[in-house]
C-alpha cells in the first residue's frame, strides 16, 4: 500500500467520523421533535364523564391544576384566559344547587371549526379540538360561535410560556384536554387534580374502557343537547 | 352659473383641506392600530365575553351600505330609469370607498392583521367568513368592471350585463353578511333566517341615505340644484325603504317574543337592557326611523333640507341599531343551561359589560376617513357627478 493510499483512506475515515458526528445530534433532535411516529386515530375518542354530586362547593383543584398545567395567570377580569371554570347552578323551581367545572365540549361537531375562516380550529381524529396558533388570525368567530362560552382571547403580551403549551397574544385559546398529556399515556390534570375523582377521563370509543362502562349505567347528559354537536363531555347528576 | 376666481380658489384650498383632515383622522385610525397591535387588545373595551365591539359596529355599517347603496345603480341598469342611470358611477364609487372602509377596519381589528395573508391561503369552505372573503373581493372587482364599462364608451354595451351581475352578487354579498350571524345557533339574539333578509332591507335605507348625503354636498359644493321632481321621488323611495327596514326588525323582534325561550333576551334588549332598549328605541326608532319618516312624508317638509337631515338620522340609526344588535347580543347571558340561574368566574348568567375605549372610535373613525378620501380624490380626478337630463317624467 502506497503512501499516498493509506493517507486516503485516513481522510475518508475522518471525513465519515467527523459527519456522523455533525448529523447525529440533528438526527435526535428531528426525532424528538417529531415526536411519536403514528398518527392520532379516529378509533380513540377522548371524554370525560364528570360525576356533579362529588364535585365540592368551593372547590377549585381542578381550575388551578389546568392553570399551572398551561401556564395560564389565573386572573380572573373578563380579559383574562380561563379554559376552565366553576359554574354554580341552582335549580330555579326546586332550588337544589350544585357546582360543576365547564371547558371546551370537544364536541364531535364543533361549531368553532365550522365558522373559523383559516381552518386553525380544528378537531383531531381522536376528538380533541384545539387551535392551530400558526393560522389563528384572531377574528374571535369561533368565541360567537361557541355554545359554552368555552374560549377566551389572549388580549396581552405572554410571558414564561410552558414549552408543551404554545400561546399567543392576539390568537384564542381554550382547554386542549391536555392534549400534550394525553399523547404521552397520562391523564389530563384537571381530571388528575380532582380530589373527589369527579372528572373520569378515558375512551368513549372503547366499550371496556371505565368512562364508557360507567355512561352506559349511569345516567349522564352533555350540555345543551338539543345542539345536536354530540359533545366528548358528560355530567352525570345535572 | 360661472364661478368668480376668489370662491374657486377658495374651494380649492378648502378641498386640500378636508383631504388633510381625512388624512389625520385615518392616520389616527392607524394609530390606534398600532397600540392595539403592541399591547394587544386589552386597551380596547373588548373582552371574552364581548368579543365584537365598536370596530364591527362601524365595518358593518359601511360593508351593509356599501351593498345598499348600488341600488341607486341597479335601478337604472338594470330597471332601466334614466334618473338612476346618470346617478350609477357615483354609487359605484360610493360602494367601492365604503367596502374599502369596512374591510380595513374589519381586517385591522383581528387580533393578527399581519396573517390577514393566512385567511387567503388557509381557506375553510364550512366558514361563512371565508365565503365572505370571496364575496368582498369579487363584489370589489365587480363593481371595478361596471364602473369601467359605465365610464369607458366603447364598453358601454356591456353596462348592462355588468350592472345585472353586480346586482346579484350584493343580494348575495349582504346574505353572506347576515348569514355571519345567522349561523350562531347557540346564541339568543342570533341564529335567525330572517337576519339575512333584514340585512338586506337595511342596505336598501342605509346605502340610499349615505347616497343622499354625498350627493347633497356634491350638489351644494358645485353650485347646482337638484330638480325637485327627481328629489321627490327619491325621498319617497327613501321613505320605502324606512318603512321596509323597520318592518323587517319588528318581525325579527316579535317573532322572538312568541317563543318562551327567547323573551328572557327581547325583554333585556326591549325594555331592561339599560343601555341597549334606550338606544333601541329612541336611538333607532324614533331617531332612525320615525323622524325621517315625518321629514320625508310630512306636507311643507320633504325639501331638500328635510331629505337631508332625514338621511342623516336614517345612518345615526343604523348605529344605533347595530350598537344593540352585536354588542347587546353579546351582552346577554348564554343559556348553556336552562332552567338554573347560574354564577361562575367567567361571567355565566350575568349580563357582560362593555366600555369601549377612545382607541376603537379612532379605529372605526379611520375607516370613515378612508371611505371619506376615496370618494373625495376620485369625484375630484373622474367625472362621477350626476349629469341629468332636462327631466321628463316617465
Amino acid at each position: 500500500m502506497s503512501d499516498m493510499d493509506s493517507q486516503r483512506r485516513q481522510f475518508l475515515k475522518t471525513s465519515v467520523g467527523a459527519a456522523a458526528v455533525a448529523i447525529a445530534p440533528g438526527m435526535l433532535l428531528f426525532d424528538m421533535a417529531h415526536g411519536k411516529s403514528e398518527a392520532v386515530s379516529s378509533k380513540v375518542r377522548w371524554g370525560m364523564l364528570i360525576d356533579t354530586a362529588n364535585c365540592a362547593d368551593g372547590c377549585n383543584d381542578c381550575v388551578t391544576a389546568c392553570n399551572k398545567e398551561n401556564g395560564l395567570s389565573g386572573g380572573l377580569s373578563p380579559t383574562d384566559s380561563q379554559w376552565i371554570r366553576k359554574v354554580e347552578l341552582k335549580d330555579m323551581r326546586s332550588g337544589r344547587s350544585l357546582a360543576l367545572p365547564v371547558m371546551c365540549q370537544h364536541c364531535s361537531e364543533p361549531p368553532c371549526v365550522d365558522v373559523c375562516p383559516t381552518g386553525a380550529s380544528f378537531k383531531r381524529a381522536d376528538g380533541i379540538v384545539l387551535v392551530d396558533k400558526h393560522l389563528c388570525i384572531g377574528c374571535r368567530y369561533c368565541m360567537m360561535a361557541c355554545p359554552y362560552k368555552a374560549r377566551s382571547f389572549v388580549h396581552e403580551p405572554l410571558y414564561d410560556q410552558k414549552p408543551d403549551v404554545p400561546r399567543g397574544k392576539g390568537t384564542v385559546e381554550s382547554c386542549t384536554m391536555c392534549v400534550h398529556r394525553v399523547d404521552n399515556g397520562q391523564q389530563p390534570a384537571c381530571a388528575e387534580a380532582c380530589p373527589n375523582k369527579s372528572i373520569l377521563f378515558g375512551n368513549l370509543n372503547d366499550p371496556d374502557s371505565e368512562i364508557s362502562r360507567k355512561i352506559r349505567t349511569v345516567a349522564s347528559v352533555q350540555l345543551r343537547a338539543d345542539l345536536g354537536l354530540d359533545t366528548g363531555i358528560r355530567y352525570q347528576g345535572l | 352659473m360661472m364661478p368668480t376666481h376668489s370662491p374657486l380658489q377658495f374651494k380649492n384650498r378648502l378641498f386640500y383641506a378636508l383631504v388633510a383632515a381625512g388624512s389625520l383622522v385615518a392616520l389616527m385610525g392607524l394609530y390606534a392600530v398600532y397600540m392595539m397591535e403592541h399591547h394587544g387588545h386589552i386597551i380596547t373595551g373588548m373582552n371574552n365575553q364581548i368579543v365584537w365591539g365598536i370596530p364591527h359596529v362601524f365595518a358593518i355599517f359601511m360593508i351593509v351600505a356599501a351593498s345598499g347603496v348600488l341600488n341607486v345603480a341597479s335601478i337604472g341598469s338594470v330597471f332601466g330609469k334614466a334618473i338612476y342611470k346618470v346617478r350609477a358611477p357615483l354609487a359605484g364609487l360610493l360602494s367601492i370607498a365604503m367596502l374599502a372602509g369596512g374591510l380595513t377596519v374589519l381586517m385591522l381589528d383581528l387580533g393578527r392583521p399581519e396573517r390577514v395573508v393566512v385567511a387567503a391561503t388557509n381557506y375553510n369552505i364550512s366558514s361563512v367568513f371565508a365565503w365572505n372573503v370571496l364575496l368582498y373581493t369579487g363584489m370589489f372587482s365587480l363593481v371595478v368592471v361596471y364602473l369601467w364599462t359605465m365610464m369607458e364608451r366603447r364598453m358601454n354595451t356591456w353596462s348592462k350585463p355588468a350592472g345585472l351581475a353586480v346586482f346579484a352578487w350584493r343580494f348575495i354579498l349582504t346574505t353572506g353578511t347576515g348569514l355571519i350571524f345567522a349561523f350562531l345557533t347557540a346564541r339568543q339574539a342570533y341564529g335567525s333566517a330572517l337576519l339575512p333578509p333584514m340585512f338586506i332591507v337595511l342596505s336598501f335605507a342605509w346605502g340610499l341615505a349615505v347616497f343622499h348625503v354625498v350627493q347633497a354636498v356634491i350638489y351644494v359644493w358645485n353650485d347646482k340644484m337638484l330638480d325637485p321632481a327627481i328629489l321627490q321621488r327619491k325621498k319617497n323611495l327613501l321613505g320605502v325603504f324606512v318603512i321596509g327596514s323597520l318592518y323587517m326588525v319588528a318581525t325579527y323582534h316579535m317573532t322572538n317574543l312568541y317563543f318562551a325561550h327567547q323573551t328572557g333576551f327581547e325583554r333585556f334588549i326591549l325594555r331592561d337592557g339599560g343601555v341597549y332598549p334606550s338606544l333601541f328605541w329612541w336611538g333607532y326608532v324614533l331617531l332612525g326611523n320615525l323622524l325621517p319618516l315625518l321629514l320625508i312624508y310630512m306636507p311643507g317638509l320633504g325639501k331638500n333640507k328635510c331629505v337631508m337631515a332625514a338621511s342623516l338620522l336614517v345612518i345615526l340609526g343604523a348605529f344605533a341599531l347595530l350598537y344593540v344588535f352585536i354588542i347587546g347580543g353579546q351582552a346577554y347571558p348564554l343559556n348553556i343551561f336552562p332552567g338554573y340561574e347560574v354564577s361562575s368566574s367567567f361571567g355565566d348568567g350575568q349580563v357582560a359589560g362593555y366600555h369601549p375605549s377612545l382607541y376603537e372610535f379612532l379605529l372605526g373613525f379611520g375607516g370613515l376617513a378612508i371611505a371619506f378620501l376615496i370618494t373625495a380624490v376620485s369625484i375630484r380626478v373622474l367625472d362621477f357627478i350626476p349629469h341629468d337630463k332636462p327631466y321628463i317624467p316617465e
